[in-house]
């Protein structure tokens, strides 16, 4: 038989390889080097997190949310606190939502540092990782100073947050604001203009704003086929309002606009980072972090010392915690790969009777198929660079 | 906002009253209760109505109810991006009436019916391609269900002699431990002991 004839293959990517960005099965079937058809096998990292939330009660359930997304721990248990808030109708105070918004955005920054770098590493540039993860480092020392973790904070809390910042911190953070853009210009002009990074990213992937719509995408893939939507602008919560900050968006929906989306993005979170923080400085972002229920916001360690009731809130809400009451919601946030849901459904009981997780990775990746037909094999790893994927969130 | 919802979901009612059984507002959500065999319909008219415009297909998950007939609800998340506007829309099947599949309307709902099917073993017809999704090829049972214990049934380990992985039966050594939480006054499903006597019965002894 004559090598020509010899043009249909079936290729496995992965489960471990180092472009799929954890453990994706893709399995490829081929035309010579065009890819024909593209079949995903994603559960490798099932975990069963739904049906674990239903046996925990509502505190114990948030450390769950830090290992779905993990390159952006604190904005998937954002979710879940405003799912659980609005079920029990709780306020949250302003240096709360401040905090809130602070670590969210320090989140974005996180995700969007490791996927743009790796993006380019995907499509063999080996130097923008290291510099994004000399950074991120940064970010997580952040974490570790609110939290004691540095990825799986379990911070976020129904009300608010676990614990207060101190001001160095924040002053820290204030600093750190001011001197990134630095390095993101760095990163920029390591990329923007390269020829190779463009040559591989231009016109790769290409999706129409339709087509966005109806494969579900939210977030940078939506921003980047030029949609105008945030959900922190269209559907604000917490401090949003308050804060100045643009949508950066795309004009041609392909690979290369969503990693320009992408590193404007992060100058924007680091505006709002700072806003934040001259807020929590100011006078207006003083008082409680938390909500003052007793009967949903655990005691302080120091009244536990002095008080009786207080001793018997931590012992009742650290066993068998509270009782949310009966209901469904769907919350979301703008997490920084789109838009990440909880559905919570309560029996009034004091565990989640159902949780469904709605990860925006989830569909992105689905419509590999579609996105990378007729591409060429090295544009695979391209596009799944550019759609942002995380197995934590989409396996679940 | 809780006014524009309300007018939505009477006009949604309105137009399609066989299908939209009833509607209701909650936390600010507005929820319709589809009748099954209508759902290709109503979600054709939300998608497509210039009042609805719900393009975006957000999500669509099961809620296991093993007290009801129809155990199951399917659970349709509807966004629509153009009048900044969501709504959910929810029916009830069970474990062998297929639910008509929304594929056809919406792509993104491929994975999702799958994943519905590989977690709670809700059939859906007209879907291209029902496979297991996020389990273990090989499976056997629907994770999600009330039924299905949280050990599962089976547990994997590398075989050093036979030289590949092997299955077998779940072995714990110490049992999970689902306490019992309610507060004696509010909620047990037991009789503690001594209760008879309250409830005036005539099986405890006289004093």
């Amino acid at each position: 038989m004559a090598e020509t004839d010899i043009r249909q293959f079936n290729i496995n990517f992965g489960p471990q390889h180092p472009a799929a960005h954890g453990v994706l099965r893709l399995v490829l079937e081929l035309d010579g080097e065009v890819v024909e058809r593209v079949d995903p096998h994603i559960g490798l990292l099932h975990r069963g997190t739904e049906k674990l939330i239903e046996h925990k009660t509502y505190l114990q359930a948030i450390g769950y949310f830090d290992r779905l997304d993990y390159v952006a721990p604190m904005n998937q248990e954002h979710a879940f606190c405003l799912a659980a808030e609005k079920l029990l109708a709780l306020e949250v105070p302003k240096r709360g939502q401040l905090i809130r918004v602070l670590y969210s955005e320090i989140g974005r920054l996180l995700s969007h540092l490791l996927n743009v770098t790796t993006q380019a590493m995907d499509i063999g540039a080996l130097t923008p990782p290291l510099w994004g993860f000399e950074e991120r480092e940064k970010l997580m020392i952040f974490y570790e100073r609110a939290s004691g973790s540095r990825m799986h904070a379990k911070y976020f809390r129904m009300g608010g947050v676990h614990m207060d910042l101190p001001p160095e911190l924040i002053d820290d953070i204030c600093a750190f604001s001011e001197a990134h853009p630095k390095v993101l210009d760095d990163i920029e002009g390591l990329l923007t203009h390269n020829r190779i990074f463009k040559q591989r990213n231009v016109d790769i992937g290409v999706v129409s704003l339709q087509e966005c719509f109806d494969w579900g995408f939210s977030g940078v893939m939506l921003r980047g086929s030029g949609a105008a939507w945030d959900l922190r602008k269209a559907q604000p919560y917490e401090c949003y309002p308050e804060l100045d900050f643009d949508i950066p968006i795309g004009k041609h929906g392909d690979c290369y606009d969503r990693y320009l989306v992408r590193m404007e993005e992060m100058r924007q979170s680091l505006r709002l980072m700072k806003q934040c923080c001259e807020k929590l400085q100011s006078a207006e972002g003083q008082g409680p972090f938390v909500a003052q229920d007793r009967k949903i916001v655990p005691p302080r360690r120091a009244d536990m010392k002095r008080y009786m009731e207080a001793l018997i809130h931590h012992f009742k809400l650290y066993t068998e915690g509270f009782h949310v009451p009966e209901g469904e919601v769907y919350a979301t946030v703008e997490a920084p790969k789109g838009e990440f849901g909880v559905y919570l459904v309560s029996d009034g009981s004091n565990k989640p009777y159902r949780c469904k997780i709605r990860a925006p990775s989830y569909p992105h990746l689905q419509a590999m198929d579609y996105m990378t037909r007729k591409h060429m094999l090295a544009d695979v790893s391209a596009v799944l660079g550019s759609i942002d994927v995380v197995f934590g969130e989409i396996d679940r | 906002m809780a006014d524009s919802l309300q007018q939505l979901g009477e006009y949604a009612v309105r137009q399609h009253p066989a299908a939209i059984g009833s509607m209701m507002i909650a936390h600010k959500e507005l929820t319709l209760h589809v009748a099954r065999e209508e759902i290709v319909t109503v979600m054709t008219f939300l998608r497509d109505d210039p009042r609805c415009r719900f393009e975006i297909l957000i999500d669509i998950c099961g809620v296991d109810r093993p007290a009801r007939t129809n155990r199951f609800d399917v659970v349709y998340h509807l966004l629509s991006p153009r009048l900044n506007q969501r709504i959910r829309v929810k029916l009830e099947t069970d474990e062998t009436t297929p639910v008509a599949s929304v594929v056809g309307l919406f792509s993104v709902a491929n994975w999702f019916e799958r994943e519905a099917y590989d977690m709670f073993g809700i059939l859906f017809s007209g879907h291209p391609d029902l496979r297991r999704l996020l389990t273990d090829y090989g499976f056997q049972g629907y994770p999600l269900r009330k039924d299905f214990p949280l050990t599962g049934y089976v547990e994997v380990r590398y075989d050093d002699e036979q030289k590949r992985v092997v299955y077998e039966p779940v072995e714990l050594k110490q049992e999970f431990r689902s306490f019992d939480f309610e507060s004696p006054w509010e909620g047990p499903q037991y009789v503690l002991p001594g209760d008879e006597k309250a409830s005036g019965g005539s099986t405890g002894g006289k004093a």
